[in-house]
């Protein structure tokens, strides 16, 4: 078995470099047989990583204790669901699944594409053949699954595994690296096609065009992964944190916002033809990130509270890094010429302009988190002393250019291309503008102090209020047209342009996530010991420990506190924190206790027993249900947006040249 | 050059205020890495500055007194005394044996207040790469238990 799949990878590494060599000599040879043959190499490549990926998962799934990586991350007692997951619990596993979701992208790029971008395609498969290749180097000399436990090169098996760690064993957490890794990997297909756009000399932005719809699909696996993330730290590690600035949490979030900046100023270049030369860097640095992201999760080489063993896999990383970076600059340096503007700027208040300075702020904010993360590093090297940044030190950055973005969020879209007059920011901003003033005052009379909050949610009203009045807007026309009602007029207007609707909703998204985040310097928190029968307060509620019960079952012992909750002096029921100790893994969980509502949360952590005394943590959270309805909104959003216009639009680019080009009469 | 001149303006005002924020008050928010023969090589510079030790629970030396749990790290042989009165309870995976890591400051007394202790069994996670799973050993039984090695394909 364990043969199979090592030869399978093997075989599938050596394809691989058939592949590149193949779709690069078909290419500049012009035999189309040796391209086709290249193609097919990629499907090969599939069916390989696919064949050695279940090999490995039929093994987790029966328990073949004789190999070493069975052994480390799958037990008896585990559901199957988590031996499943344990494909992607471990680091060998998790790069061949790395491998895996990559070979599946290039069989379906081959699938998709071949008959539609005959000169780019040789170049994409290289490009995408030769990452394969890295990982099919780790899969099979560095880190392979396939090892097995052996005592004196005699195989042996273990009765039982280690078990998967238990903080793991939660929904969200098995969703969440597959999400992130189909996030992570996607990346590479926009990446492949920009490169061979670049080799090729593609003429136009047929690159952009052919993956627009796959980078967004990219970026909302990559959204579902870190807010998933997110929800996991929240409902299992106990102490209600939603984000810490954790290492790991930055690796997931650069890419993400570096690939934020990217959707963003594809519209750009689609729409003016600006911009080239960035959009190239910036799908570049997206991609870099995902694979050092991959590095930084894998290599640990920064320690934080995931612990990943560290491994020999950094310097493999480090140099798959430096060699990409050095031919991509290169590339791209070398084809200047090829990505010239077609455009200037022309004003401060235009939605070029709003465009230029979210992906500033974006980008500066990608360097904030990559600084702040690699900062033992960095400051290892030259002063010769490890020092780490602390969650203050990136609330202090990244809260105002948060604020900001949100701020772009709401008057970016509606800024006119080239320059905006007077009359239209009246026309768009005034309502929006004095409600948000309106609501500052309301929150400061009301005796809010904490100025972040404040602004955050003065702007989350100006943001919300403008994208609704968009919706109105256009329904209201169209009602008006054909006689139909608000709401199935709102349906239509989407469905007319799903894309700039879509991204509306993504946007309000992101306005619901902050109004979960303000609440944020609210909470309150209690934390003591509490008798049998004793009460405890924290917020307006009141706990009152009735009972702290006790049991077992096979995969762990577990302690309970039941507690009568009432808020204000009313009883509003009972709830059940729980403690779990993992016989196997001798690791203790919380299964904390929750009531979530929309104003807040109750959160309760019971922390340790002593004899007939609980220590509780209680905390309430103020609006945090916002950020997970809005992360629902975002996902849907982007959802609406994926799917085709009603009206088919073309985007005609003005080209504006000679004398006109300096005297184009600006429209208002 | 005009709108290019308010482009520049605006830009270097952004990137100059995040610059500012990111540098201002970067010192209180500096956790220094020290293993515990640094810590004391540093002398009275340690005390004003915060820093993460690392190091495993000296067996038996913890010690409960109310609120206040004290108790020594140990690294190559050198030892810390450590005190903790931070408001979360200790984690469960704190006890003896355990490595842990201890934020906060060194005392004039020498004794090291922490504020925070993170702990994790020595083997849990995942074994370290090229090394037996030692967590196998005391369960498996396998013959020769000690020499078990992963060998590769």
């Amino acid at each position: 078995m364990e043969n199979l799949g090592a030869l399978a990878l093997l075989l599938a590494f050596c394809i691989s470099v058939y592949a590149i060599v193949a779709s690069v000599a078909g290419r500049l040879k012009n035999k189309p047989f040796l391209t086709l043959s290249g193609e097919r190499a990629v499907l090969a490549v599939w069916l390989l990583v696919t064949t050695a990926s279940g090999l490995l998962v039929y093994s987790l799934l029966t328990g073949d204790f004789r190999m070493a990586y069975v052994a480390t991350h799958t037990n008896r007692a585990m559901p199957l669901f988590y031996k499943f997951a344990a494909w992607w619990g471990g680091q060998e596993g998790s790069l061949l699944f790395w491998s895996w979701i990559l070979s599946t992208y290039g069989a379906v790029v081959v699938l998709t594409n071949r008959n539609r971008q005959r000169a780019m395609m040789p170049w994409v498969l290289a490009v995408l053949s030769s990452i394969q290749l890295f990982f099919l180097t780790l899969n099979n000399f560095v880190v392979s699954p396939f090892q097995v436990l052996a005592v004196d090169k005699v195989i042996t098996s273990v009765p039982d595994g280690q078990g998967l760690n238990p903080l793991l064993q939660y929904w969200a957490m098995v969703i969440h690296p597959p999400m992130l890794y189909l996030g992570y990997v996607g990346f590479a297909v926009p990446f492949a096609f920009a490169m061979a756009a670049l080799i090729s000399k593609a003429p136009g932005d047929s690159w952009i065009h052919t993956t627009r719809r796959w980078t967004l699909v990219t970026w909302l696996f990559q959204s579902t992964g870190v807010s998933l993330g997110s929800a996991w730290a929240y409902h299992v590690l106990g102490w209600g944190g939603y984000w810490m600035w954790d290492p790991v949490e930055n690796a997931s979030l650069l890419p993400w916002l570096a690939g934020t900046a990217f959707l963003h100023s594809v519209m750009m270049q689609e729409k003016k033809g600006m911009m080239k030369v960035w959009n190239m860097v910036l799908i570049s640095t997206t991609f870099f990130l995902c694979i050092y992201g991959t590095f930084l999760t894998r290599s640990g080489i920064i320690s934080s509270v995931h612990a990943f063993a560290e491994s020999p896999i950094g310097k493999y990383f480090v140099s798959f890094l430096a060699i990409g970076i050095a031919a991509t600059v290169w590339l791209i340096l070398n084809r200047l010429d090829y990505l010239k503007s077609e455009a200037e700027l022309e004003s401060v208040v235009s939605r070029e302009s709003s465009f230029l300075f979210n992906n500033l702020i974006l980008l500066a904010s990608c360097f904030a988190v990559l600084w702040g993360t690699m900062f033992p590093v960095i400051s290892e090297k030259f002063t010769s002393e490890k020092i780490s940044l602390d969650a203050v030190w990136f609330n202090r950055l990244m809260v105002p250019i948060g604020l900001f973005l949100l701020f772009l969020t709401g008057v970016g879209p509606l800024f006119a291309w080239r320059r905006t007059s007077i009359d239209s920011l009246r026309k768009n901003f005034q309502w929006p503008g004095i409600g948000m003033l309106i609501v500052v005052a309301a929150l400061y009379a009301g005796g809010m102090r904490y100025a972040y909050s404040i602004i955050s949610l003065g702007l989350c009203f100006f943001v919300a209020a403008t994208i609704i009045l968009e919706f109105f807007r256009g329904a209201r026309a169209i009602g008006e047209k054909s006689g139909v009602g608000l709401l199935p007029a709102m349906v239509e207007l989407t469905h007319r342009n799903t894309r700039r609707y879509g991204g509306y909703l993504v946007h309000m998204g992101i306005v619901l996530m902050f109004v979960g985040w303000s609440g944020h310097p609210f909470n309150q928190t209690t934390v003591g010991e509490v008798n049998k029968g004793g009460t405890m307060q924290v917020g307006s509620y009141t706990l009152k420990v009735e009972d702290l019960t006790q049991g077992e079952t096979p995969d762990y012992i577990w302690d309970t506190a039941i507690l009568q909750v009432s808020k204000n002096g009313k009883a509003i029921g009972t709830m059940e924190p729980t403690r779990r100790f993992y016989k196997s893994s001798q690791q203790a969980t919380a299964e904390v206790a929750l009531r979530s509502r929309l104003n807040e949360d109750l959160y309760i952590n019971y922390a340790t027993r002593d004899g007939d005394k609980a220590t509780l943590q209680s905390y309430v959270f103020p609006l945090v249900s916002w950020i997970w309805i809005g992360v629902v909104t975002l996902i849907g959003g982007t959802l609406i947006a994926l799917i085709p216009s009603k009206v088919a639009r073309s985007y005609p680019r003005t080209e504006v040249v000679g004398f006109a080009r300096k005297n184009a009469p600006v429209q208002a | 050059m005009h709108k290019y001149g308010k482009f520049a303006i605006l830009m270097a005002i952004i990137v100059g205020s995040l610059l500012w924020l990111a540098t201002a008050g970067i010192q209180s928010s500096q956790t220094y890495y020290k293993t515990i023969s640094e810590l004391q090589q540093m002398g009275n510079g340690a005390q004003n500055r915060h820093v993460r030790v690392g190091g495993d629970v000296q067996g038996k030396s913890i010690v409960h007194e109310g609120a206040l749990v004290k108790f020594n790290l140990v690294q190559d042989k050198q030892i810390l005394r450590v005190a903790y009165e931070g408001r979360d309870p200790l984690p469960d995976t704190f006890r003896d044996g355990a490595q842990a890591l201890a934020d906060g400051r060194l005392g004039p007394d020498g004794v090291f207040h922490a504020s925070e202790i993170q702990a994790k069994c020595a083997s849990k996670y995942a074994p370290k790469p090229g090394m037996a799973p030692d967590a196998l050993q005391p369960k498996t039984g396998a013959p020769n238990a000690g020499t078990v090695t992963r060998s590769s394909l």
